[in-house]
């Protein structure tokens, strides 16, 4: 019988809304193993939390050398899996550390990687939307177990209630692995805002707000959304830059997306306009952002987002 | 884009953007300790793949003060996936007897930013990348970076040789002066094809992956643009709430 393997994300003690939906997809091809590599003593949590996805087995490794060594560590892991288990695919979410375990884990097993996909059918095609989602593009790979990155919120995840064999591997990592040492971590401060590359709607900032991104935030938590940034506000510091949307920043594509005081530059759109909905709100009739627009306010973002949050709350009220 | 490869003949062979900052990174590492040198200690080497166009790109590198170049050009690598370029480079690098290598975070184009993690394990090399800042210390032979990426800040530090990816915030590229571009004329650019690094099996026909389809998107739909007469912001919600979105 066929099986995919996906590798779970997880911070904090909790696992990431990714490993369901890697898990909803893998289920298309086959039985789904979920590979949980942790530190010593940490899975338990976790692999309870995996049985709310579509997964039949769940092989964990526990080691400390994954936080001192990180993504080398986890590639060479995976990779070792991947030969003794002959999975027909491997699944992985489309982080920068996802990203890069999947393309040592494409070295290592001589197989092809395809990145950023946003689906991935039954007879294992990908689909990516590239060029800032101005075009579609469907591969598979050629060569070797196709390893595949997906982009966060690109599918629902299957809610299920499974129960999953577990088997615990022991860890031991070549010296290669070991060259890089992690000597400290600041995981990034989590509000009580949702992750910005899973929301379903996501409310953003430009240089129109003048260093002011408190009606901005108002607005987003009306409407339970993740608040992002322009990189103008970014650079200028009114903004952390992990909040950055477009071509250097993140790739979202919420259902919604509200552009505020933001002109719209090509290398922003490359970020959002695969966004399902998208909303301006900006004093220029001119600027670029009302081309992509659904809906489009020409006016001053302090007197438009403020009586629109004013809106969101009183219909939430009634 | 061409049979389900980047056309990539009809844009200017410039350098990519991020790959600025990682020079201009290596040139703040390299010049403080060549101060005061009769000869330079410490160099840089360009090394690119692509087309002889991409020379161009590389003219501006070694004008804003790289030494010299090394460009893989050969027919056969049209069509490389991110397997094959990392394979060539790590080929070109082996030999090169480096310390460190510097790379951007991405293309900005294919925008896979896979490439420093497969150089990376295909030397066998430590990994430093997506580094908000690094930190040189040439006497015990290791560098220090700031891994920053969504998940946080990570310091990690390795020792030589390794593999560094620098972001976009850690410096701002200098524009090449008049005597730099003057100098980069004479500077050497060595270019060599798949023959030469007695390589094979790269190139389209081999390629790790295949492109089935490509569609443009089609355009937006034209929208609504209403100007705010005091009524903007309910208009809006009035919008959201039609769409069920709020
Ligand atoms: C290599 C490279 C990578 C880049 N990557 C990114 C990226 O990832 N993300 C990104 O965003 N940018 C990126 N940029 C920068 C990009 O080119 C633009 O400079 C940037 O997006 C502009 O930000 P902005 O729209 O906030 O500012 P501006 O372009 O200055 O626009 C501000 C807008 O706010 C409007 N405005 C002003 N006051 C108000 C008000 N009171 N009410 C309503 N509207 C108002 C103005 O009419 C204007 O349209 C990149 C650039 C380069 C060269
Ligand atoms: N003649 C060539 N010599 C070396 N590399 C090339 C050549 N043509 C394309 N490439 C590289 O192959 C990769 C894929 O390019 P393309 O074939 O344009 O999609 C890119 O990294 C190009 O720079």
């Amino acid at each position: 019988m066929s099986s995919v393997l996906i590798l779970v994300d997880y911070a904090d003690g909790k696992v990431a809304k990714t490993a369901g939906e890697l898990a909803t997809l893998a289920k298309r091809v086959g039985s789904v193993s979920a590979l949980l590599l942790c530190k010593a003593g940490e899975s338990g949590p976790l692999i309870e939390q995996l049985k709310s996805a579509p997964i039949d087995s769940v092989i964990v490794g526990e080691s400390d050398l994954f936080a001192t060594h990180g993504i080398a560590a986890l590639a060479e892991v995976t990779a070792n899996v991947m030969s003794e288990k002959s999975p027909q695919a491997l699944l992985i979410s489309s982080s920068a550390r996802g990203k890069e375990i999947a393309a040592r884990v494409a070295v290592r097993t001589n197989s092809g990687l395809i990145t950023d996909a946003i689906d991935f059918s039954n007879s294992m095609i990908a689909t990516q939307s590239v060029f800032g989602g101005s075009f579609t593009v469907h591969s598979r790979v050629s060569h070797g177990t196709p390893i595949v990155t997906v982009r966060p919120s690109a599918v629902e995840a299957e809610a299920v209630t499974s129960s999953p064999s577990v088997e615990n591997i022991s860890i031991s990592l070549s010296p290669t692995s070991q060259l890089t040492t992690i000597t400290s971590v600041q995981p990034a401060v989590k509000g009580g805002r949702p992750e910005l590359t899973e929301a379903k709607i996501v409310v953003s900032g430009g240089r129109g707000t003048n260093g002011d991104f408190a009606p901005i935030e108002a607005f987003a938590d009306s409407l339970g959304g993740a608040v992002g940034a322009s990189r103008a506000a970014t650079d200028a510091g009114w903004y952390p830059h992990t909040h950055q949307v477009g071509q250097t920043g993140k790739t979202v594509s919420p259902q919604l997306y509200i552009a505020c005081g933001i002109s719209g530059a090509i290398q922003h759109r490359a970020g959002m306009q695969t966004s399902k909905t998208i909303v301006a709100i900006n004093k220029d009739p001119e600027a670029p952002i009302f081309d992509l627009a659904d809906f489009g306010v020409v006016g001053d973002l302090f007197a438009v987002v403020p009586q629109a949050q004013a809106a969101v709350a009183a219909k939430k009220q009634s | 884009m061409v049979n389900g490869l980047l056309d990539r003949a009809g844009v200017d062979a410039v350098l990519n953007d991020l790959d600025e900052y990682a020079i201009e990174e290596a040139l703040r590492i390299v010049e403080p300790l060549n101060e005061g040198l009769e000869t330079p200690q410490h160099t840089i080497t360009l090394i690119s793949m692509g087309p002889d166009r991409a020379t161009e790109a590389l003219r501006k590198g070694l004008s804003m003060g790289a030494d010299d170049a090394i460009l893989i050009s050969d027919p056969s690598l049209a069509g490389s996936d991110a397997l094959a370029t990392s394979k060539v480079l790590a080929e070109v690098i082996k030999s090169g007897g480096f310390d460190l290598v510097f790379c951007g975070t991405e293309s900005t184009d294919a925008r896979m930013s896979v490439i420093p993690a497969m150089l990376a394990e295909r030397l066998g090399w430590a990994q430093l990348s997506f580094a908000g800042s690094v930190t040189v210390d040439p006497a015990s032979s290791r560098v220090e970076i700031a891994r920053m990426t969504d998940a946080g800040v990570e310091t990690m530090s390795a020792n030589f040789p390794a593999v560094v990816s620098v972001i976009e915030k850690i410096n701002e590229p200098r524009y090449p002066s008049f005597k730099g571009i003057m100098a980069a004329k004479k500077k050497p650019i060595e270019t060599k094809t798949v023959g030469d690094l007695g390589l094979s099996d790269v190139g389209l026909a081999s390629a790790w992956s295949v492109v089935d389809d490509a569609t443009a998107r089609p355009p937006r739909a034209k929208g609504i643009k209403v100007e705010d007469a005091g009524d903007g912001g309910t208009k809006l919600v009035e919008f959201l709430a039609e769409k069920r979105l709020v």
